[in-house]
């Protein structure tokens, strides 16, 4: 075989499925364009209110930000999804439609939505606009993904992290619904949108407020030396001297259960699914996901450079696909407690 | 103020085949309406299988009672999707309505008469009224729904079903992939040893200064707190609420379901005691205030 038809047949292979798209969060305008320029194909994002996951103090975007977004984004060729991925409030639904009229008014490439009724009014008002089915919409089988295609016409649904590689493919291959994972970033180990883990120490949750473990219902007390972290009273977890101190994040602390003292429910690790991208393309995911609205532009302009260079590497030989370490080292940087976990993909506790 | 009816959730432990059936055949002398059947937590859970569960739901059926078969809650793999649809099939041939417990199964049903369970995130009025075009004939709106916003949902809806709250017992709070019983004894959740067997009521969390707050129960985490929408019942008649949900446990249910009866019957509220408790659980009722739901507002009776 000559070299040419060699590398026409190395590629036919490797295009099977083409590469998939890197997504990127964006909590501010800066952290967008840090995404952009660093090879991001769509950064998602959110207003700053309680429409979406991620409302945190000081984070997200005015109309104003994303109007600019957009225009940053289009004119290098790039998307802008607009994630409206908590669940309406009875009492003030009217702010849920307000953003998708404004999503669609201010050129969103599609929307991210979790919540069936919300679904329904986009879809009526607006036919064209494409739809994504947020993480918070909890479709973890084909039946779930195929009855919001079915009713909604969505074109994407991203996926709980609690599916394993295996399961993962069944539902791509029964499907015309574009697949979407989390590739990198803090997990969550409950299913997302059926966590009320947080409302009920707090009163807020993602599904209401769009916030889990928020800042307002933190408080840290020292005491004999030990430095406490408690969220909505309750001691989440206690440090000594030197120990190194964490965010309270509800599911990630140490508890008692039958006089043993551990982290009960998850360590706090981050996920890396860098390892996996060959697996991923091949199996037709479309989308490579990076979580972390809230973290800075450095974060995301260095992971999203990291997994820019990997999917490309992965794209080129995934036969001879190896992350390079440098890549680990700087991911490893980024991670929650400095672990990384391949979580529910490989599923080590299983 | 209208009669209330009364249904026992589907069971969220795992108990000994026997201690199953033995509960069911008293709940059947029980002055409750309703009763949902069904493993809503683990797929792995076998004590009692298909068939065993819809043989209770004819004998329950024969003593009067609704019975409702529910669908699992976080269905993960293709061998839990096929024993939902195999219980809806199986559930819908033998004349009984489904709980679904997720989208899947909610396309399973669509078309069918069917009731929206606790999982399906029914926040607003759209979502409800979506879900009742399908075929739901009774909702149940999520634990963390305040009373404000219920009012508001069950005031803008465009149809009319049935509204079932859960007013009594741990509350079903995050599902996951892993399980938690089998993570505290060491164990891997494919070879778990079906520890969940010898926590009749799940393994109490509690904080480093020993305040209980959750309750493992597998891959599901309940609240530690007990919730008690006793004292709300005439609010719940106005609001349009017709059916009290009552999560079942171990000990004291027969006690807690005549309070609960004897208060639709005389239109009071129901102040169920102390002892009456599942072990380690505080009072709650916060979610109700639009506040944490571990929270208590007011009196202990």
């Amino acid at each position: 075989m000559t070299p040419l038809a060699l590398a026409v047949m190395k590629s036919a292979q490797s295009s099977q499925f083409p590469i998939p798209q890197l997504v990127a969060p964006a909590g501010s305008l800066l952290a967008l364009k840090t995404a952009i320029d660093k090879g991001a194909d769509a950064v998602y994002l959110g207003l700053r209110n309680a429409t979406n996951a991620r409302n945190f103090g000081g984070l997200n975007f005015s109309e104003d930000e994303i109007a600019q977004g957009v225009a940053y984004a289009r004119s290098r060729g790039r998307e802008v999804l607009f994630a409206i991925n908590t669940y309406p409030q009875a009492a003030r639904a009217q702010e849920w439609r307000a953003a998708v009229d404004a999503a669609v008014r201010l050129g969103a490439s599609a929307i991210i939505l979790a919540d069936p009724g919300l679904m329904a009014y986009a879809r009526q008002r607006y036919p064209d606009v494409r739809l994504h089915l947020s993480v918070q919409g909890s479709a973890t089988t084909v039946d779930a993904i195929e009855l919001m295609r079915e009713q909604f016409g969505i074109r994407r649904a991203v996926l709980p992290r609690v599916l394993t590689l295996a399961e993962i493919e069944k539902i791509v291959k029964q499907t015309e619904v574009e697949i979407e994972v989390f590739g990198f970033g803090s997990l969550c180990v409950m299913a997302e949108g059926r966590c009320l883990l947080s409302s009920y120490a707090t009163g807020d949750s993602p599904n209401n407020r769009g916030v889990c473990s928020p800042a307002h219902a933190v408080r840290w007390d020292e005491r004999e030396g030990t430095l406490q972290a408690r969220l909505g009273g309750v001691m989440i977890d206690a440090y000594g001297p030197g120990e190194p101190a964490a965010y309270p994040t509800l599911c990630k602390g140490r508890f008692e259960v039958e006089g043993e003292i551990d982290y009960v429910l998850e360590e706090p690790t981050s996920l890396n699914a860098i390892s996996l991208l060959p697996r991923l393309q091949a199996m037709g995911i479309a989308a490579i996901k990076i979580e972390g609205r809230q973290r800075s532009p450095n974060y995301v302009g260095q992971v999203v450079a990291t997994l820019r260079a990997a999917l490309d590497a992965a794209n080129r030989d995934p036969s001879r696909y190896q992350p390079r370490q440098e890549w680990q080292v700087m991911l490893s940087r980024h991670a929650e407690g400095a672990q990384v976990t391949q979580g529910a993909f490989e599923r080590p506790w299983r | 103020m209208n009669r209330f009816e009364i249904s026992l959730a589907p069971l969220a432990y795992y108990w000994s085949k026997s201690a199953t059936l033995e509960f069911y055949a008293e709940a059947s002398q029980w002055p409750v309406d309703i009763i949902y059947l069904g493993e809503v937590v683990c797929g792995r859970r076998h004590n009692l299988r298909l068939e065993d569960w819809l043989g209770l739901a004819a004998d329950l059926h024969a003593t009067g009672k609704q019975v409702v078969l529910s669908t699992q809650t976080l269905i993960d793999s293709e061998s839990d999707r096929r024993g939902m649809r195999r219980l809806i099939e199986r559930a819908l041939a033998s004349g009984f309505l489904v709980e679904a417990n997720d989208l899947s199964a909610v396309r399973a049903l669509s078309g069918q008469k069917f009731v929206a369970g606790p999982h399906l995130n029914v926040y607003h009025a759209a979502t409800h009224d979506w879900l009742a075009g399908l075929g739901a004939c009774r909702f149940i709106p999520p634990v963390e729904l305040a009373a404000d916003d219920l009012a508001a949902l069950l005031k803008t809806r465009s149809r009319s079903i049935q509204t079932e709250l859960q007013v009594w017992g741990r509350m079903a709070l995050a599902f996951s992939a892993r399980c938690f019983t089998a993570r505290h004894h060491r164990l891997r959740k494919d070879d778990c040893e079906f520890r969940c067997e010898a926590h009749a009521e799940g393994l109490l969390l509690s904080s480093r200064e020993g305040q209980p707050f959750l309750n493992l129960n597998g891959i599901q985490t309940q609240s530690a707190g007990c919730l008690d929408l006793g004292r709300q019942l005439p609010q719940l008649a106005e609001l349009g609420v017709t059916i009290l949900r009552l999560q079942p446990q171990s000990q004291g249910m027969v006690q807690i379901v005549s309070i609960f009866d004897e208060a639709r019957r005389s239109g009071a509220p129901a102040a169920v005691p102390s002892h009456l408790f599942p072990p380690g659980a505080s009072r709650s009722n916060g979610y109700w205030f639009g506040e944490a739901g571990m929270r208590w507002q007011g009196e202990c009776p």
